[in-house]
């Protein structure tokens, strides 16, 4: 689950983090007021939206003036922004972030996460602040610095150390960047985050260091124990069809293919797609329907898949372990039926109950394309596209 | 003979008493798999399945010698369950609980360092030697015993890698899957070690997927150290970067993690690598008969 800016920046404050003071707005009244009650003559207006890259698309803006903060607000409340990470159809801008203008001596780069090789939770820092970090570790890697904390000792004196030093910092600065990081490694460990991300962070010309932007994912696995962040989720930045798969407890990703898939499991959903696409089709989503896959599940996932306009075939791949292809059969028969699917539909059915299965689909009268094997099946689907 | 299970394991389940425990606990035991005990706290003194149920793991090691755990706890006790049963002087644990949050797991395997006992798992389907022992939800009847060694990240996908080398009537010596998330157990190269030591495993079947730089670190162990071939596929080659594939692992990020570089990876090492998974049992028969 992501957080906005806004409210990633209250939990830093909450956590002892320099962060601007700033407020949010809904309406351009309302970030006017903001502005005049920070007060000050800089101000920055930014975008509320789940994606990075907003400066570059015109969601990020300096204001001289409280009109101009609601100027700048009337325009951007309402569009919907697109940055390079939003996809093309933008994410909509419900609110924005009135904040007081910083001055800014250097810009750093600070983040946390899991490093899966080592197990361990781990800061990366650089003072390549503001940039884009990916490139700035493809390119001079040396000016990347990692350290991984160990769970049962955590954050020691000469982590942070290492750090500072790396980015550059004094003596003094060092001092308050320690605490800086203790208390994010706290944050990262109570709020159950997933990433946090300051980018950048910024030394002040008198010498203090505040997090210009925050940006904090809480891992969706660890929600069930974190019932005040859920509360900050905001639904209308994610997408309609992934969050309705959600609901049913179904795994959706769409994409940007005409074949749509559904599969019981990850990885042979994942294998799925390739197939699809190393047979020359191109796959409309990644669509996991579970391992205890039923019938109103398979009705659901029909009616997901269906929802995206572009998709011009189904191939359905079920390896039945614990789930019956006897009852995915029937799902599939009742959800063509119920749904009205009017596009080919390729089965592919294998494992328990399997004779049965194919049996029930040979029998429905449906206009359902039985596929024998893997490679059967993504062949019949994009043969089922060309026509 | 196989890797870390056969007929003589004995298995203590860890909520057995629980929906999913109990279901598929069931099926191993009508597999053969030699259940010996469960555990579920306040439930001790129970008999649940032909099984006596237990308080603790220690008191069901205690009494029954169990040497192998397997955990169906859910999910917010599960980080707990492991290290109980770490602690109860097992030899082995396999964790099927999915969902496990990853700070939970962080901890675990900072733990674990001070035991033993390997781990598989979590979020997997589980380990299986073929007419011997079955510990997981896999289901039994596509596998068959024989000379290959089966390892995977993912569920399903195993169950086509299995099935398929059924079907070319080369059987399985011991299949792995290692599970979906980012912080986890046993990984491909302690699986390939020991595949590599089983005298009854002449070929090894590795299926990986996008995320994290396992699959890149197994090919350069399998090309200093695995003597026997290695059929890899990698799931994952059309996911977008930035988007988890339902797996918490399988995710494209930062430019790393892509299948095409565990490809390039493991094509570098000599590996027989297969970019459809439908061909993963007839290119180990094909390598095997030449």
């Amino acid at each position: 689950m992501n957080l906005h800016e806004y409210q990633s920046k209250r939990l830093f404050a909450d956590y002892g983090i320099p962060v601007p003071r700033g407020i949010p707005a809904d309406s351009p009244d309302a970030a006017i007021r903001a502005a005049e009650d920070l007060g000050g003559k800089l101000w920055v207006v930014k975008a509320q939206v789940h994606a990075g890259g907003r400066g570059k698309a015109g969601g990020v803006k300096l204001a001289r003036s409280p009109e101009e903060v609601g100027q700048h607000a009337d325009g951007m409340l309402g569009i919907r922004l697109v940055t390079h990470q939003s996809g093309p159809e933008g994410l909509p801008v419900n609110i924005v972030y009135v904040e007081e203008g910083s001055e800014i001596d250097r810009e750093l780069y600070l983040s946390m996460l899991v490093d899966r090789d080592v197990s361990r939770v781990a800061f990366i820092a650089s003072a390549a602040g503001g940039m884009d970090i990916e490139q700035v570790a493809a390119d001079t890697p040396e000016q990347i610095f990692t350290v991984a904390i160990a769970p049962d000792a955590g954050v020691q004196d000469y982590q942070a150390r290492r750090l500072a030093f790396g980015l550059g910092l004094d003596k003094k600065q060092m001092r308050q960047f320690a605490g800086l990081i203790r208390n994010l490694y706290r944050l990262y460990r109570e709020c159950d985050a997933s990433l946090v991300e300051i980018n950048p962070l910024i030394i002040t010309p008198d010498g203090s260091i505040v997090a210009l932007d925050a940006k904090i994912n809480i891992e969706d696995n660890a929600l069930f124990r974190q019932p005040k962040l859920l509360e900050l989720r905001d639904p209308t930045q994610e997408d309609d069809r992934e969050r309705d798969a959600a609901e049913h407890d179904l795994n959706y990703v769409s994409l940007d293919g005409d074949i749509a898939c559904m599969v019981n499991g990850a990885g042979l959903a994942m294998a799925t797609m390739d197939l699809i696409k190393l047979h020359g089709g191109e796959p409309a989503n990644f669509l996991d329907v579970g391992g205890g896959a039923t019938s109103e599940r398979v009705a659901a996932a029909f009616k997901l898949i269906l929802s995206n306009e572009n998709v011009s075939a189904i191939l359905v791949n079920i390896f039945g372990g614990i789930v019956r292809c006897d009852l995915i059969a029937q799902g599939i028969i009742s959800a063509v039926k119920e749904v009205g699917v009017m596009i080919p539909v390729v089965a592919r059915l294998e494992g328990t109950n399997v004779s049965k299965g194919r049996e029930i689909l040979a029998e429905s009268g449906l206009d359902i394309i039985a596929a024998s094997d893997l490679t059967d099946a993504a062949q019949k689907v994009v043969a089922a596209v060309a026509r | 003979m196989s890797i870390l299970v056969d007929k003589n394991s004995k298995i203590v389940c860890q909520g057995i008493t629980g929906n999913q425990g109990s279901f598929h606990t069931k099926q191993c035991i009508e597999y053969g798999s030699r259940v010996v005990a469960g555990v579920t706290p306040g439930r001790g003194g129970d008999e649940h399945l032909g099984v006596p149920v237990f308080d603790t793991m220690r008191d069901a090691v205690a009494e029954t010698g169990a040497d192998v755990s397997m955990i169906y706890v859910p999910a917010p006790f599960a980080a707990d369950a492991i290290l109980e049963a770490a602690d109860s002087g097992v030899r082995l644990v396999v964790c099927i609980t999915e969902g496990i949050p990853v700070l939970d797991m962080v901890r675990v395997k900072s733990a674990l360092r001070d035991h033993e006992c390997r781990l598989i798992g979590p979020n997997c389907p589980g380990i299986i030697t073929p007419g011997e022992c079955k510990i997981g939800i896999m289901p039994g009847f596509i596998h068959m015993r024989g000379r290959i060694g089966v390892v995977s990240r993912s569920g399903t996908l195993t169950y086509e890698a299995v099935y398929q080398t059924t079907q070319n009537e080369l059987g399985q010596s011991t299949c792995i899957g290692i599970g979906g998330d980012p912080v986890r157990g046993m990984n491909f190269i302690e699986c390939l070690e020991l595949f590599e030591a089983d005298p009854d495993t002449d070929g090894i079947i590795m299926v990986g997927e996008i995320g994290g730089t396992d699959e890149e670190a197994a090919a350069e162990y399998i090309q200093s150290h695995v003597s026997k071939p290695v059929v890899a596929y990698i799931a994952g080659v059309t996911a977008p970067p930035g988007k988890r594939m339902g797996h918490a692992g399988a995710i494209v990020a930062g430019g790393k993690g892509t299948a095409t570089a565990k490809f390039e990876a493991l094509d570098a090492a000599g590996v027989a690598t297969v970019r459809s998974p439908a061909e993963l049992g007839s290119r180990m028969r094909e390598i095997l008969t030449d």
